[in-house]
């Protein structure tokens, strides 16, 4: 086989998983979208939140030390312990269902009602707000995270050489064989566990149904003897949920620090492509959006273009599947009445 | 007490459509334009015109233009900052092609070149509605802001790619560069914002805004009625980004003076300008004054009193902005989701009756 | 609504502007936003310094410093706002650590007379002092980094790196652009082949660039990064097994908190530097007294002895010296903007001096002088040491090719002259 065409193939698979990580992020915002009719902005900003958190748990961090610190004239910093992943990441759970109780409680439920635009900017207060108290509580500097299930287990960096080996016999004697990031596998297999999951849950489970019965119609649904009120503390802890994996897989290549919060810009195309409303939606989106940025960066981008072009391709590709179907993907049809 | 209309008596039709058709109110904003034309060119020094006036002034001519698109004729947009971005670099290259003529006329054609890219990218609004449109949009920004990265005809092929603007007059005052005077870049602005202001008015309250506004309330009930919509919404593109346009080329010349592409007109500044009209209230021309004001104030006012009165740490100053911005918008849009513009028009409707409400 | 709030604010800055007769070194620091990671550090070391000096010297020549921090979030509005509103108290010199942010105040400042000094960063012709009289940029720039990296990449090969692929990654902005000319220019003398790579900010994702380098696998890379991009980059030549010692970053792209998430794996990844490394100095033994045990330290007080927080220090200790230079020249304690710029212009670094302060060997011997703004160039090289988790300096301070990077600079600060209406020449 041609040099080209394996270099081709190692870009398109690289894209593959590329698209799993942003449709992770994606899953976010419809989960919410679906239950609520809420853009929910703030979820990049949540997937921050609940890394620096889970890091903070990790190393005993104190919260709000700095500012503690400033106003008593303390110097406290350290709890010194050293919890177990598995301990932290129960905790920063219990965190986020605590936030999405906080945000049902003092946001949304008054604004029950409101036009999507507000509640969309409501989302941003919350984006603003989150992202300040990340700040004050953890401290703004970079901090490096390791998530480990037991001794010497812990997330896999690096390339995976089992990959890199079984396929160098492809090419030439310049061929290493495809690259693919264990990291981005071990994330691909999350997702794909994650998006089971919450089909599995939204089908099967009692709480599922009422959650896809207020995602229908949320007045029937209340008049049927839903409680909105918890589904909707339901969805945002599950979105906050979301938001830990996506915090976790993108926090373990980059620490985790304040661009984390920006992926949320990587999930927009996605979203457009697959539709607000559908999950299966936002994993082919996402899909689609990671192969094309990356082969176009391949084939046209990096030669002619002078690289740097996957921000823009994204949401160009999106665009135009758009102008095609209005209502993304996988969408649902949009019946205009007057 | 105030804002009342007893013993007003209109008798021609053009009395009874002003903007201001109550004396009071009137009076009210000859007083505001007064204050603002003759009395504070007087007093301001660099760190007022720098730090509050200038971005005050041009982010509302931003929020005016995008409160035009977004307010009026209903089609959220995400492409500000590249819209900007389009005006400062025309500006730019008319600046440095032609040192000769004047700022004002350089100004203006960089809005006009920005209508231009705006139509351009409002194409799409045709078919894409909503949230949709609106992430569309974002493809504009990060297209305009790599295209003006990467070309360098765009930056006069310098070597970082920076833009500098040159110190360039018009009727003999210095309105660009660094030896300006602070009342003279002050004026420039104002008058730029005080005629955008008044155009943006009188078209709103208009046939053409009236179109817009049907596009927004029910697109398909105003194109059965008569509206076309190819027209009404790329009409709307085009005046706001001219808009945009102008905000951006006083951005990069008058206030900043240096600027680069992906730090001043990334994605950011996109977000602000829509939280200025959000915040200040869609569809009306005062709410982009007062969303404008509120954005650019309040971070100034909480670093003057958390830095400088309580001393405290800059960073926590900081991170407590983000806090009380983000905790301030929510209770805004709890309090009263059509923006300050709205509890503004309460407070008038209150101020009539008081002290005696009932 | 609007008159509120001026008045509100008026009121703010007239109870804000006392006058003191003090030695004001307005630190723009940015301690939240992308680059914070970066930005405390430097300002943490920037302040640290002068404490010291206020602590234990009582000032510079008996006039005491204060330091009014300013954060700009690495934003060049909020820079702006931050310059206007510290320029009035005094400010004698401003080192914004961030070439937007210079670039905004270079002809500012220069209109009100007070003098920048962006240390390794910033508008790199601004070497040129005839031209730019009240910017500095010793003791050293980017185009010196630039060719200091070839330089060394020469040494590495017995002079001769004809043929040689050397791709560099940089980060898609003005500060990321500035080696590019250099490294062309040099393309010709040298015969290697160049790769330019860039990466958008905020360089989160950097997988196409990453393979391309795999692909095409180039001798070295050279890498122009700041932030984020710095941590992801690093840990991406990782995960492709890319040799780290064939990996060079430029200063901005070494320090501590670049290389510590990638783990082990980071050993051997090198980085430039224009000043010494580690903690290994006598003056911290003075930091510690008189600052860290009095509980002055700036920040959080943990970031004392890495690279940024040297550089912070190294930034606060020039300006001293400027300063000190000035009040000999005027022989008057009480400096203002003006003198200052003298005392920069007459600044002479020796080795002597370094020594004295507790920073021996910790910076390249130069001399400012009105031709040369932008001191000797003379560039390091360090190397990360995973196992120990410290920076080691494995190249002293050499020259860089002085001929090249003086004709670009002519060239550039000459059209800037044209542009701008300067008449070029010492007074």
């Amino acid at each position: 086989m041609s040099e080209a065409f394996l270099y081709t193939v190692e870009v398109f698979l690289n894209g593959l998983m590329a698209g799993v990580l942003y449709a992770l992020v994606a899953l976010g915002f419809v989960l919410i979208y679906k239950a609520s009719g809420i853009f929910n902005f703030a979820q990049g900003v949540m997937a921050l939140f609940a890394a620096m958190t889970l890091v903070g748990f990790q190393n005993g961090q104190v919260p709000f030390a700095h500012l503690i610190n400033a106003t008593f004239g303390l110097h406290v910093t350290n709890f010194g312990w050293n919890l177990h992943s598995v301990v932290a990441v129960f905790l920063t759970v219990l965190v986020m269902i605590l936030l999405a109780w906080a945000v049902q409680r003092f946001v949304f439920r008054h604004l029950v009602g409101q036009e999507p635009i507000i509640l969309f900017m409501a989302t941003i207060g919350l984006a603003y707000f989150l992202e300040g108290l990340a700040d004050l509580m953890w401290g703004s500097e970079i901090k490096t995270l390791d998530l480990c299930w037991s001794a010497g287990h812990c997330l896999p960096q690096g390339g995976n050489f089992w990959i890199e080996d079984m396929t160098a016999g492809l090419g030439g004697e310049g061929f290493y064989g495809f690259f693919i990031d264990s990291l981005d596998i071990v994330a691909a297999v999350v997702a794909m566990v994650l998006v089971a999951a919450l089909v599995a849950f939204a089908q099967y489970t009692k709480q599922g149904r009422a959650m896809r019965a207020v995602a229908d119609d949320h007045q029937a649904a209340l008049s049927v003897g839903v409680s909105l009120n918890f589904i909707w503390i339901l969805v945002w802890s599950l979105a906050g949920f979301v938001a830990l994996v996506a915090g976790i897989m993108w926090g373990a290549k980059s620490g985790v620090q304040f661009s984390l919060s920006l992926i949320a810009l990587k999930a927009l195309p996605v979203l457009m492509l697959g539709g607000f409303t559908s999950i299966p939606g936002a994993i082919v989106g996402g899909l689609i959006i990671g192969v094309g940025e990356k082969l176009f960066e391949f084939l046209i981008g990096a030669p002619f273009l002078g690289g740097a072009t996957e921000n823009w391709f994204a949401y160009m590709l999106a665009l135009l599947f758009l102008v095609f179907r209005p209502q993304g993907l996988f969408g649902e049809k949009i019946i205009e009445r007057v | 007490m105030f804002y009342r209309e007893a013993g007003e008596f209109r008798t021609t039709y053009k009395e009874d459509s002003q903007t201001f058709p109550i004396r009071f109110d009137r009076w009210r904003y000859y007083f505001v334009l007064f204050v603002a034309i003759c009395v504070i060119p007087f007093m301001v020094n660099d760190y007022w015109v720098n730090s509050i006036f200038l971005p005050f002034l041009i982010y509302a001519i931003a929020a005016i233009g995008l409160n035009i698109l977004v307010g009026y004729c209903g089609q959220v947009s995400l492409g500000t900052g590249g819209f900007m971005a389009v005006g400062a670099y025309a500006c730019y290259k008319l600046m440095t092609a032609f040192p000769d003529v004047s700022m004002f006329i350089h100004v203006i054609l960089a809005g006009v070149i920005t209508a231009g890219v705006g139509m351009l990218f409002g194409l799409p609004s045709l078919r894409i509605k909503g949230f949709y449109l609106a992430v569309a949009t974002l493809a504009a920004q990060f297209f305009l802001v790599w295209l003006f990265n990467r070309v360098p005809w765009f930056y006069n092929y310098s070597a970082s790619g920076q833009i500098n603007a040159p110190e360039r007059d018009t009727f003999g005052i210095l309105i660009t560069g660094p030896n300006t005077e602070a009342w003279a870049t002050y004026v420039f602005c104002l008058i730029f914002t005080v005629v955008s202001a008044i155009i943006a008015r009188n078209l709103t309250r208009g046939s053409v805004g009236r179109k817009w506004m049907a596009i927004r309330d029910m697109d398909i009930a105003a194109e059965i009625i008569g509206v076309n919509p190819l027209t009404a919404k790329l009409s709307a593109f085009a005046i706001s980004s001219f808009f945009v346009g102008i905000s951006g080329a006083l951005f990069f010349s008058v206030y900043l003076g240096a600027v680069e592409v992906g730090e001043a007109f990334g994605i950011n500044k996109s977000f602000l300008v829509l939280f200025m009209i959000i915040i200040g209230g869609l569809g009306s021309i005062f709410g982009s004054f007062a969303g404008a004001a509120f954005l650019v104030l309040l971070p100034v006012a909480l670093k003057v009193v958390g830095v400088d009165w309580l001393g405290w740490p800059t960073d926590i100053v900081a991170h407590l902005q983000l806090v009380i911005v983000g905790a301030l918008i929510i209770v805004f849009l709890i309090a009263e989701p059509h923006g300050i513009a709205q509890l503004w028009r309460v407070t008038k409707e209150k101020l009539r009756l008081w002290p005696f409400p009932h | 609504m609007k008159m509120k709030f001026a008045t509100m604010a008026v009121a703010a800055v007239m109870a804000a502007g006392p006058v003191m007769a003090d030695l004001v070194f307005p630190s723009l620091s940015y301690r939240t936003g992308p680059y914070a990671a970066s930005g405390i550090p430097f300002a943490d070391g920037y302040a640290d310094y002068f404490t010291l000096l206020n602590e234990r010297d009582g000032g510079i020549g008996g006039a005491k410093i204060r330091v009014p921090e300013c954060e700009t979030g690495y934003n060049t509005e909020k820079g702006v706002e931050c310059y206007e509103s510290t320029k009035g108290e005094g400010a004698l010199v401003y080192q914004p650590l961030s070439t937007g942010i210079t670039y905004q105040l270079i002809p500012k400042a220069t209109a009100d007379g007070i003098p920048i000094h962006s240390m390794g960063y910033g508008r790199t012709s601004a070497a040129n002092g005839k031209v730019f009289r009240d910017v500095f940029n010793y003791p050293a720039n980017y185009w010196d980094g630039a060719s200091g990296a070839i330089n060394y990449l020469l040494d590495e090969n017995g002079d001769d790196i004809k043929g040689k692929k050397i791709a560099l990654v940089y980060h898609n902005s003005a500060y990321g652009k500035e080696p590019i000319r250099t490294l062309e220019e040099l393309q010709k003398t040298h015969g290697f082949e160049l790769t330019l790579l860039p990466v958008d900010h905020p360089g989160q994702e950097q997988k196409s660039q990453w393979l391309q380098i795999r692909r095409e696998k180039p001798d070295y890379v050279i890498m122009w990064g700041w932030g984020v991009m710095n941590q992801v980059a690093i840990q991406e030549a990782v995960n492709i097994r890319y040799p780290m010692e064939n990996f060079i970053g430029v200063w901005w792209s070494g320090s501590e908190a670049d290389v510590i998430p990638a783990g082990a794996a980071a050993n051997g990844y090198k980085a430039l530097t224009f000043h010494g490394v580690g903690k290994d100095y006598p003056i911290y033994d003075d930091i510690q007294k008189y600052v860290v045990d009095t509980g002055k330290a700036a920040g959080a007080g943990d970031q004392i002895g890495t690279v940024q927080y040297n550089r912070g220090m190294y930034a606060a200790m020039l300006a001293a010296e400027a300063a000190k230079t000035a009040q000999e020249i005027h022989g008057t304690p009480d400096i203002d903007a003006k003198m200052m710029r003298d005392g920069m212009e007459a600044l002479e670094i020796t080795e002597a001096k370094m020594a004295a302060l507790g920073l021996p060997n910790f910076g390249p011997e130069f001399k400012v002088s009105c031709e040369e703004h932008g001191g000797p160039g003379l560039v390091g090289v360090t190397q990360w040491d995973a196992a120990a988790g410290t920076w080691n300096v494995i190249s002293d301070y050499k020259p860089t090719d002085r001929e090249l990077i003086s004709r670009l600079v002519a060239e550039d600060s000459a059209a800037y002259a044209a542009e701008n209406n300067i008449e070029p020449g010492c007074n």
